[in-house]
């Protein structure tokens, strides 16, 4: 299973209503339901995706997330989760703010863009990272909002955020050590959960 | 061109009639004493009957849902493109139900039919009839068929209301339900849409009050303009541009020379038009559309939609299509977030297509028949 899934199954309470935005595959949610037991919902706009989700035996509603939540009541989830997708977001901040509207808490994971290699890219070659972690090119990227955690701790700050729990996670052994010497350099990925203060 | 069916057509089907003789007390207070009803299957039924699929037909949809009565008809059945072997309702998994709605006219009981209390057609006098009656109807067909769950009820527009009705108000005789190109209830511009097909049909002389069979006549204009607003309306206007834009198909606009001149739109609707009116029955059309009308899914539920679906049991798949305006995704979406907000499992999808609400019965939309086929192959049955 991956790093950042069991975290994320980590921080969920079992029985609990989840709602799981720009759930790819329905991997992580079908994991949920397994292990947790939870009811959850996944959004979804991609139609490769959606198949799949059926496939994988999960709720899956399509609706794109740039267009807002508003169909759906206040606190009316217990967590709501964006894995890996919020840096594709017209609004983050927006997003974000929606997400604790319609979740009691909510839990985010993002590519963390201040990780060495992207720093190198950027710092030595002068040129946008591409990776196997980050596999597209600056013209044809989804990616349109990228932030280190510094800067998401910023904004969570300025949103008036409390952060629960805060993890990093990176694939190498070597950057495993390292990340928690300084995150925001070593750590691949970051991942949030988050409550309004 | 050679006569046989595709492989994977369900192939040479028959109908048959079942009488009921135990009264059905109707939502309008009316009781019909007996009735009958037309029905068609496909595919067996398997020894746990639980592999049992009933399709709720539309407004001018009848119980011949696939395959052909004879290897010479022109068409098969009005669904023939998803049922069948391989298919998204795969009769090698699956048996396949299809009834003539109460009130159609073409087997089942309806105003075309003689009531036995006068030996006269029913015409104007047959009782109105509203979704629930029609679900109240085939629930006895399950009974008939010894049919005690259904794996799903599969329904497009005024079938997905039947679908969605059933999950309602018999939430453990299902385990599926499908709702296809739907909604919870009309809008005004579709009830308008309804009211002007029938004021066209009740302003042919030939109507005759609805009682035009006793006067030996068919309001066969009527019917024909009804049907040409609906077609309209189940077509997108970008669809029906790209089939016709301004395509003459006879005449010309040439200068100096006068000549009437026929749009290619022109005769298509017209065509539609009048073969429908040789087929189906007005008071029915006017039946069913009334019936569409008055459907309102949380009426009893003090109009709270999610408190209707809280009686749910079974599991839901809902389908719309983008250029559908007479069920538009809008009203889909409305279910759906009734569903969740019930805590009810979903799968929701909005399928890009151009043909507008006549959108689920078009083949060869590859991503309508993936998802359809993705969901049914999921649904669990016993062998």
């Amino acid at each position: 299973m991956r790093i950042d899934h069991a975290i994320i199954e980590n921080w969920v309470k079992p029985n609990t209503r989840v709602l799981d935005l720009g759930c790819g595959d329905g991997t992580l949610l079908k994991n949920l339901q397994q292990s947790k037991a939870v009811h959850g919902y996944g959004l979804e706009i991609n139609s490769e995706n959606i198949l799949r989700c059926v496939a994988n035996g999960v709720n899956i509603v399509e609706q794109n997330i740039d267009e807002g939540l508003s169909n759906f009541d206040d606190q009316s989830f217990d967590t709501v989760i964006m894995s890996q997708t919020i840096q594709t977001m017209q609004h983050p901040d927006k997003t974000l703010l929606e997400m604790l509207r319609v979740g009691k808490e909510c839990i985010v994971t993002f590519p963390n863009f201040g990780h060495w290699r992207a720093r190198f890219s950027i710092g030595i070659w002068g040129q946008m990272p591409v990776s196997e972690h980050l596999p597209f090119e600056w013209f044809s990227t989804p990616n349109i909002h990228f932030c280190t955690f510094r800067d998401f701790d910023v904004l969570c700050k300025a949103l008036h955020l409390n952060v629960l729990n805060r993890e990093v996670v990176c694939r190498r052994s070597v950057s495993q050590l390292l990340q928690y010497w300084h995150p925001n350099l070593f750590g691949e990925t970051a991942l949030y959960r988050l409550v309004k203060a | 061109m050679s006569n046989a069916l595709p492989e994977d057509s369900v192939g040479i089907v028959t109908c048959k009639t079942i009488s009921f003789d135990e009264p059905l007390r109707l939502a309008c207070g009316r009781v019909l004493k007996q009735y009958e009803l037309m029905i068609e299957t496909y595919g067996t039924l398997n020894a746990a009957k639980d592999n049992a699929i009933l399709i709720c037909h539309a407004l001018s949809g009848d119980h011949h849902a696939a395959g052909k009565y004879h290897p010479d008809d022109k068409k098969p059945g009005w669904w023939d493109h998803y049922i069948g072997p391989g298919k998204p309702m795969d009769t090698n998994k699956f048996f396949i139900v299809s009834i003539n709605n109460l009130g159609g006219c073409h087997g089942s009981t309806g105003p075309a039919s003689i009531n036995p209390e006068n030996n006269e057609p029913w015409g104007a006098d047959f009782p109105n009839l509203r979704v629930r009656d029609w679900v109240n109807t085939q629930v006895r067909v399950s009974d008939y068929l010894e049919i005690e769950q259904w794996a799903a009820v599969v329904g497009g527009s005024l079938g997905g209301m039947q679908a969605m009705r059933w999950s309602l108000e018999y939430p453990e005789r299902l385990r599926h339900c499908i709702v296809i190109a739907s909604a919870m209830k009309l809008t005004a511009q579709n009830i308008a849409f309804n009211e002007t097909a029938r004021r066209a049909i009740i302003a042919d002389p030939k109507f005759c009050d609805g009682n035009y069979l006793a006067h030996q006549t068919i309001p066969k204009d009527g019917l024909s303009v009804a049907r040409m607003i609906g077609h309209i309306t189940y077509l997108s206007g970008g669809g029906m541009g790209e089939k016709f834009g301004r395509d003459l198909r006879s005449g010309s606009f040439k200068q100096g020379i006068e000549e009437p001149v026929e749009f290619q739109i022109e005769s298509y609707l017209r065509y539609k038009g009048e073969s429908f009116s040789k087929t189906f029955d007005a008071n029915t059309y006017i039946l069913m559309t009334r019936a569409l009308d008055y459907f309102d899914l949380a009426r009893e539920y003090d109009h709270d939609p999610a408190r209707a679906f809280s009686h749910a049991l079974c599991k839901f798949l809902v389908i719309s299509f983008t250029s559908d305006w007479r069920f538009a995704p809008e009203r889909s979406q409305e279910i759906v977030n009734a569903m969740i907000k019930a805590d009810q499992d979903v799968v929701y999808a909005e399928i890009e297509s151009d043909y507008g609400h006549d959108a689920f019965l078009v083949p060869n939309q590859t991503r309508y028949i993936d998802l359809f086929s993705a969901y049914m192959n999921k649904i669990e049955v016993r062998s």
